[in-house]
């Protein structure tokens, strides 16, 4: 312990103290109220089943009539994803506007509470209730991705808008300019490379979320996965989780060349 | 001045407008197979028959459903989901932070000492580092999918499914902010012989400690809505119960959960603002 020096300040708040307990009796009662299976997880038995399961999985199906409906499933994810993508980005920087506080606080506000219902819903809910109005398939996904996308990027969109130097625009106006070219002219190129990152960062998370929506019904990878898997065909089901897994890897690839370039410039 | 700007922007309202309309055009063509391969009609959307099912369903979510039992059985459920994440969390950081220590760069010895690290070492840290990636490249919910499967369906599929894909990520983003922090103190710690445990509590750790448990807070909050989605495929709490309503197409038991919901997650994103101010 020679390197521990005499006067390292070891008081703790009561606040700190308190918190800590608070977080302990937590976790605590979270451990305490599931009734974990531990028994479950640990004895031979269940390593066993377990071990069978996962050998289940050995030599992914690659038959090619498979693998051809296989990349369809990777196309209608991959679909679903840019185009949910898409139109949030668009309906985001529409709702970005009055959420910034361009149309006054009152609207400020509301479309703030707005987005923010948007947001905290996610994605396989909207899924559900929109299965409902478009049907199974992979169009209910597009829009629940959209729809929960909006109130990401729009919150995004208008902390960005807010937050920049307001100089440009504002010059602009002095000298007579209309709102809407100020906006064009002065706003938007100074924050057009955040909102392409921002949307290039939620089109990482939303191929992840495009490709489990198929789960409730809604297209894409998830469905045929949750359709193997119900019918205990595990190497199907291994084919399918791999070419997640591609799938996934090659946008967030994609995504991180892109917004480098981006901040590059 | 103020003329010719005038004069010129009302001849252009918007600088680019060509790029734009055209990067639009280019855009649709390019798009075009993606929007035949996801199905993309909107029109079914107005079509009468799911126009009529969208509105009765949508009717049946007033008055939210409200009953006793109902509710005292919600908010079980809402305890649940709270604690399926927090006990997932825990275990996610049980198994990130050793995770995180062998993929940290900047404890490596052999590499302050002769600027490469020592295969034996590259390899472990190579290892560790893909083991991370898989952890958290399969989404948290083929993993409770899977887990399911194995452990039959209750809470404990939710819990690991949470620490799997959380340790993957939690290790992964500890060791980046470990290694992006000031490294002078950890180096010079290790330079002067103290061990790796030693250079982490004294050097790396005091510096980044914030940062870190921001993180975990930040993540919290994405576990209960992570283990929200669990519940829709038997892993317990308010998703189990709102998969069920929604199958027996009760509007109103919904709608009171789809707002137990947002409150709760309204809750979780003020409780982790708070405790990151604090901290920042």
């Amino acid at each position: 312990m020679q390197h521990c020096p005499s006067t390292v300040p070891t008081r703790i708040k009561p606040a700190t103290l308190l918190f800590l307990l608070g977080l302990l009796t937590l976790i605590c009662a979270s451990f305490y109220s599931l009734a974990l299976q531990w028994s479950e997880l640990f004895t031979a038995d269940a390593a066993r089943s377990s071990i069978e399961f996962l050998r289940g999985f050995a030599a992914p199906e690659l038959a090619w009539p498979f693998l051809i409906k296989v990349a369809q499933g990777t196309l209608e994810t991959l679909s679903m994803s840019a185009l949910g993508t898409g139109i949030a980005s668009i309906c985001g920087l529409t709702l970005a506007l009055p959420a910034s506080g361009r149309f006054g606080p009152a609207a400020r506000l509301a479309m703030r509470l707005i987005l923010n219902i948007l947001r905290s819903i996610p994605e396989l809910i909207w899924a559900l209730i929109l299965l409902i109005a478009a049907g199974l398939g992979p169009f209910a996904g597009t829009l629940a991705l959209a729809v929960h996308t909006t109130g990401v990027l729009g919150r995004l969109f208008a902390d960005a808008l807010e937050n920049m130097p307001p100089a440009p625009e504002v010059i602009l106006r002095i000298n007579g300019a209309k709102p809407m070219a100020a906006f064009f002219y002065a706003a938007l190129p100074q924050i057009l490379p955040q909102l392409m990152s921002y949307t290039l960062y939620r089109w990482e998370n939303n191929i992840r979320a495009a490709a489990i929506l198929g789960i409730i019904g809604a297209g894409g990878l998830g469905q045929m996965l949750k359709y193997h898997l119900s019918l205990f065909q595990m190497q199907q089901a291994a084919s399918v989780i791999i070419a997640m897994l591609v799938l996934i890897s090659l946008v967030d690839g994609t995504s991180f060349w892109l917004r480098r370039r981006l901040t590059s410039q | 001045m103020s003329i010719v700007v005038n004069t010129a922007v009302s001849r252009y309202p918007d600088p680019a407008w060509r790029g734009r309309i055209t990067a639009s055009l280019i855009a649709l063509i390019v798009l075009w197979p993606l929007l035949i391969a996801s199905e993309f009609k909107p029109w079914i959307l107005l079509d009468a028959q799911s126009l009529g099912a969208t509105r009765h369903f949508l009717a049946s979510f007033f008055p939210p459903a409200h009953s006793k039992d109902f509710l005292v059985l919600l908010m079980q459920d809402t305890w649940q989901t709270i604690a399926i994440a927090t006990a997932g969390l825990t275990l996610a950081l049980l198994s990130a932070i050793p995770l995180t220590l062998l993929a940290t760069e900047s404890l490596s010895i052999s590499r302050l000492e002769s600027g490469r690290m020592r295969l034996a070492s590259a390899v472990v840290r190579q290892v560790v580092r893909w083991l991370l990636v898989l952890l958290r490249s399969v989404p948290e919910l083929v993993w409770a999918l899977l887990l399911v499967r194995i452990l039959g369906l209750g809470p404990t599929a939710g819990v690991l499914a949470i620490a799997l894909t959380y340790s993957g990520m939690l290790g992964k983003v500890y060791a980046e902010i470990l290694e992006s922090s000031e490294a002078h103190a950890t180096q010079s710690l290790l330079k002067n012989g103290s061990g790796r445990l030693a250079a982490l509590f004294y050097g790396a750790l005091p510096a980044s400690a914030s940062e870190l448990v921001s993180y975990t807070t930040f993540r919290w909050e994405c576990a209960i809505r992570g283990s929200v989605v669990m519940g829709f495929v038997g892993a317990g709490g308010i998703g189990q119960r709102m998969d069920e309503s929604m199958k027996m197409l009760a509007g109103g038991e919904v709608s009171t959960m789809l707002i137990v919901f947002v409150l709760l997650v309204a809750c979780a994103d003020l409780i982790s603002t708070f405790l990151r101010k604090r901290l920042g």
